[in-house]
């Protein structure tokens, strides 16, 4: 389960800011996270209290944006929706697509004290 | 958590080890935060990092309880990218063509690892990192074959990441001009997020997993530049239309290339190392 690893990853990003603000612990996270990303949502849910025990994340609050997934076709340049990494342009079928939104994984703010 | 000592600073509780060094009962510990500081006891030595080494001492005499906000903006698996980079840089600076195998668990990674050093070692100086959840098998089997490598322990962890790739290949002492192998812990989702600085990335399909595999587990797919089906021996026994397997793939990555072959029987393999020393120059 790679949630754990990106659990992690948010901690260590947050125990980073939160030292360097000179802050205590953190309040409020908030968290970008696409739908063609790779990170289960219940997955991460999941391990969360696990992994934020005993740093500034233990009591935070967590605010998670999903961001649908949006391409960008090669052939046609039309702009659309996907759910999957399969999905072909519905104006012209091709399968060449530049993913434009959906990837992200990012921690995007902290509320500190 | 360590499987070999039980010591470990609850995180995913990486190993590193060398075949060879085993005897001396010495290991690594990776973890992904330095400082990290070394102490021996009963023998072995032990390398911890300390994770959570936030201050908890404070002068509470001023107020220091406004809230604040910080614009981060930084992604998650940033840490992960950076190694990887530097991985890269170095690889590229040495000229080492390195890449990352990955597949489910049991579709050949090591079979073909094993046929492909055999066939080429006298003309390909490799070097192997090999990562399982648990055991040296995987590294023995390399040994034996008289390829230098080293195994990733990734304990709970269910994929290689790149800063245990860094200490690995340390350990390695790769030499120049050389081809590194990365076979992953077996897993068609995880390691598809952990860029590890590879060169190419190689998924392996075997002809017993089904059509659908790509469109199932599309990330795997997405992020490949090759995609090895293994096992075709096996294709008269099985229900398999391998060019519904490739249409499947090509809807997730139209750029995916795709070698057929048997790592048991041999067929197919020459396609492989053809492609093997093309891209490697
Ligand atoms: N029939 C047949 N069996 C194969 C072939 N390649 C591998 N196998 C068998 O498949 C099983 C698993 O092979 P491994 O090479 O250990 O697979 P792996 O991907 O390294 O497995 P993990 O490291 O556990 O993920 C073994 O029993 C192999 O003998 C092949 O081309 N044909
Ligand atoms: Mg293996
Ligand atoms: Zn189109």
């Amino acid at each position: 389960m790679h949630e754990l690893s990106v659990a992690l990853g948010i901690v260590k990003i947050a125990e980073d800011e939160t030292a360097k603000a000179g802050a205590e612990k953190v309040e409020l996270i908030e968290l970008e996270i696409g739908t063609l990303a790779g990170v289960d949502f219940e997955s991460l849910e999941f391990v969360w209290p696990a992994a934020v025990k005993d740093t500034v994340l233990e009591f935070a609050l967590k605010k998670i944006s999903v961001l649908k997934g949006k391409a960008k076709c090669v052939d046609c340049d039309t702009v659309f929706e996907i759910q999957h990494l399969y999905d072909s342009c519905p104006e012209c079928g091709s399968n060449f697509k530049g993913i434009i939104q959906g990837k992200e994984l990012r921690v995007k703010a902290l509320e500190v004290v | 958590m360590c499987g070999t000592c039980g010591c470990g600073n609850g995180e995913n509780g990486v190993s590193i080890h060398n075949p060879k060094d085993l005897k001396t009962n010495e290991h690594g510990h990776h973890h992904h935060d330095e400082p990290a500081h070394e102490h021996t006891h009963d023998g072995h030595t032990h390398t911890h990092s300390h994770d959570h080494a936030h201050a908890h001492e404070h002068d509470h005499q001023h107020a220091h309880h406004q809230k604040k906000v910080i614009e981060v903006e930084q992604d998650i698996l940033h840490h992960n990218d950076v190694m990887a980079a530097r991985n890269r840089g170095y690889f590229e600076a040495k000229n080492i063509f390195a890449l990352n195998l990955v597949s489910s668990p049991g579709s050949g990674k090591t079979s073909l690892l094993e046929r492909t050093l055999k066939d080429l070692k006298t003309e390909i100086p490799f070097f192997v990192i090999e990562g399982d959840q648990q055991t040296m098998n995987d590294a023995n089997r390399i040994a034996a074959i008289d390829i230098p490598v080293i195994q990733i322990n990734t304990g709970k962890g269910c994929h290689l990441e790149s800063d245990a790739i860094f200490d690995a290949v340390k350990r390695l002492n790769i030499t120049d001009n050389t081809v590194l192998m990365i076979e992953n812990v077996g897993n068609l989702v995880c390691p598809s997020m952990f860029d590890l600085g590879e060169s190419k990335r190689v998924v392996i399909i075997s002809t017993t997993e089904g059509e659908d595999k790509p469109i199932k587990y599309p990330d795997m797919f997405h992020t490949s530049d090759l995609c090895i089906i293994n096992k075709i021996d096996l294709l008269p026994y099985v229900h398999i239309d391998v060019e519904k397997l490739k249409q499947h793939a090509l809807k997730v990555n139209p750029k995916l290339q795709f070698i057929e072959l048997s790592a048991t029987t041999g067929e197919g393999m020459n396609t492989w190392y053809d492609w093997l020393k093309k891209q490697k120059n």
